[in-house]
């Protein structure tokens, strides 16, 4: 019994040296990474709620091949996002562009802010004028005021 | 000032305007930046013969159609016979563009559902349809004669869009001179 254990852990061992490390994922990490980078801002066009990075669709696949290619001919973050643009038009940034088009969607949320900031100061001077002027009792309501306090405590 | 009480009900109703807009829409008719600007130039050898190459520098002066299809792709064999029923009248030149195919199933593809090209260029890796800003099979691209991009269609055509979009902008582009 002893005898077939070691036979087998003995293949076993041979088993894992015939194991190789793991590929590396590409020739250049220098290069993967800017492309990393660049298509995790991307936006995968064939299913869309996932981005060039992490897709593995082939159009994606594709891609990504391309952006490697443009990488080692030099170009800039800035080219190969116009590279991108020029075939699939903003939709393929994440994050999109400020140009006129888009003032709207960047600005949104602040106009939003400053309305209901406005809306805030003017509700609450309304407000307190209306305190204001409930304040001014005369002598008579304040005593009767205080005499119903007192009925109630006791 | 007694109609104060409406003005959350009038932004109700803005905001389901605006939602029942937004639900119509198809996310996956992404607008093509390319419309209106020159068709992308490439030179590829073609499907059926291989010796010989297309680049849109040949159709120069025409108005023509360019069908990106390929033989694994389903959608592509439902407007297969708009395609072939479209050759048939002549009204445009049709070159299809194989994208991302080898030559045998796309042969055997066009000899099974009929082949409704003039030509086919060969675009086995997809870098023409990369150029194309294609993402979806089957696309189709309607060029004119001075060879700018008029509109794409982005998916199968049907025979809606052909009779309402496609001919009737095919007849405009033909009298441009």
């Amino acid at each position: 019994m002893k005898r077939l254990l070691a036979l087998l852990l003995l293949a076993l061992a041979c088993l894992g040296a015939g194991a190789k490390d793991a590929a590396p994922l590409a020739e250049d990490p220098v290069v993967e990474q800017r492309m990393l980078s660049i298509s995790e801002e991307m936006r995968c066009l064939v299913c869309q709620n996932e981005s060039l990075a992490a897709s593995r669709s082939d159009l994606a696949m594709d891609l990504r091949r391309e952006l490697r290619t443009l990488i080692k001919q030099g170009k800039s973050d800035a080219e190969i996002r116009e590279f991108m643009v020029s075939r699939y038009g903003d939709f393929v940034l994440y994050r999109p562009r400020v140009s006129p088009l888009t003032y709207l969607l960047w600005g949104g949320p602040f106009l939003l802010m400053i309305v209901g900031v406005i809306v805030l100061l003017v509700y609450m001077r309304r407000r307190s004028r209306a305190v204001g002027s409930a304040q001014g009792l005369s002598e008579e309501e304040t005593r009767r005021a205080e005499a119903l306090l007192k009925e109630e405590v006791q | 000032m007694k109609l104060k009480f409406l003005v959350p009900l009038a932004l109700f109703f803005v905001l389901v305007a605006f939602l029942a807009v937004g639900l119509q829409r198809d996310p996956r008719e992404v607008p093509s930046p390319l419309i209106n600007k020159a068709a992308p130039l490439f030179k590829v050898p073609q499907v059926q013969l291989a010796d010989k190459t297309f680049s849109p520098v040949d159709m120069q002066g025409k108005v023509w159609m360019l069908n990106v299809f390929a033989s694994w792709c389903v959608a592509c064999k439902v407007e297969h016979p708009l395609l072939v029923q479209l050759q048939q009248s002549q009204i445009v030149p049709l070159v299809g563009l194989d994208y991302k195919d080898t030559r045998p199933a796309a042969l055997k593809f066009l000899s099974q559902n009929g082949d409704p090209y003039d030509l086919a260029a060969f675009d086995g890796d997809g870098r023409v349809g990369i150029d194309y800003g294609v993402y979806g099979v089957p696309e189709t691209f309607i060029i004119d004669k001075k060879g700018v991009i008029r509109h794409k269609q982005i998916g199968p055509i049907t025979p809606e869009a052909l009779e309402k979009t496609i001919l009737p902008l095919l007849d405009k582009l033909k009298k441009e001179t």
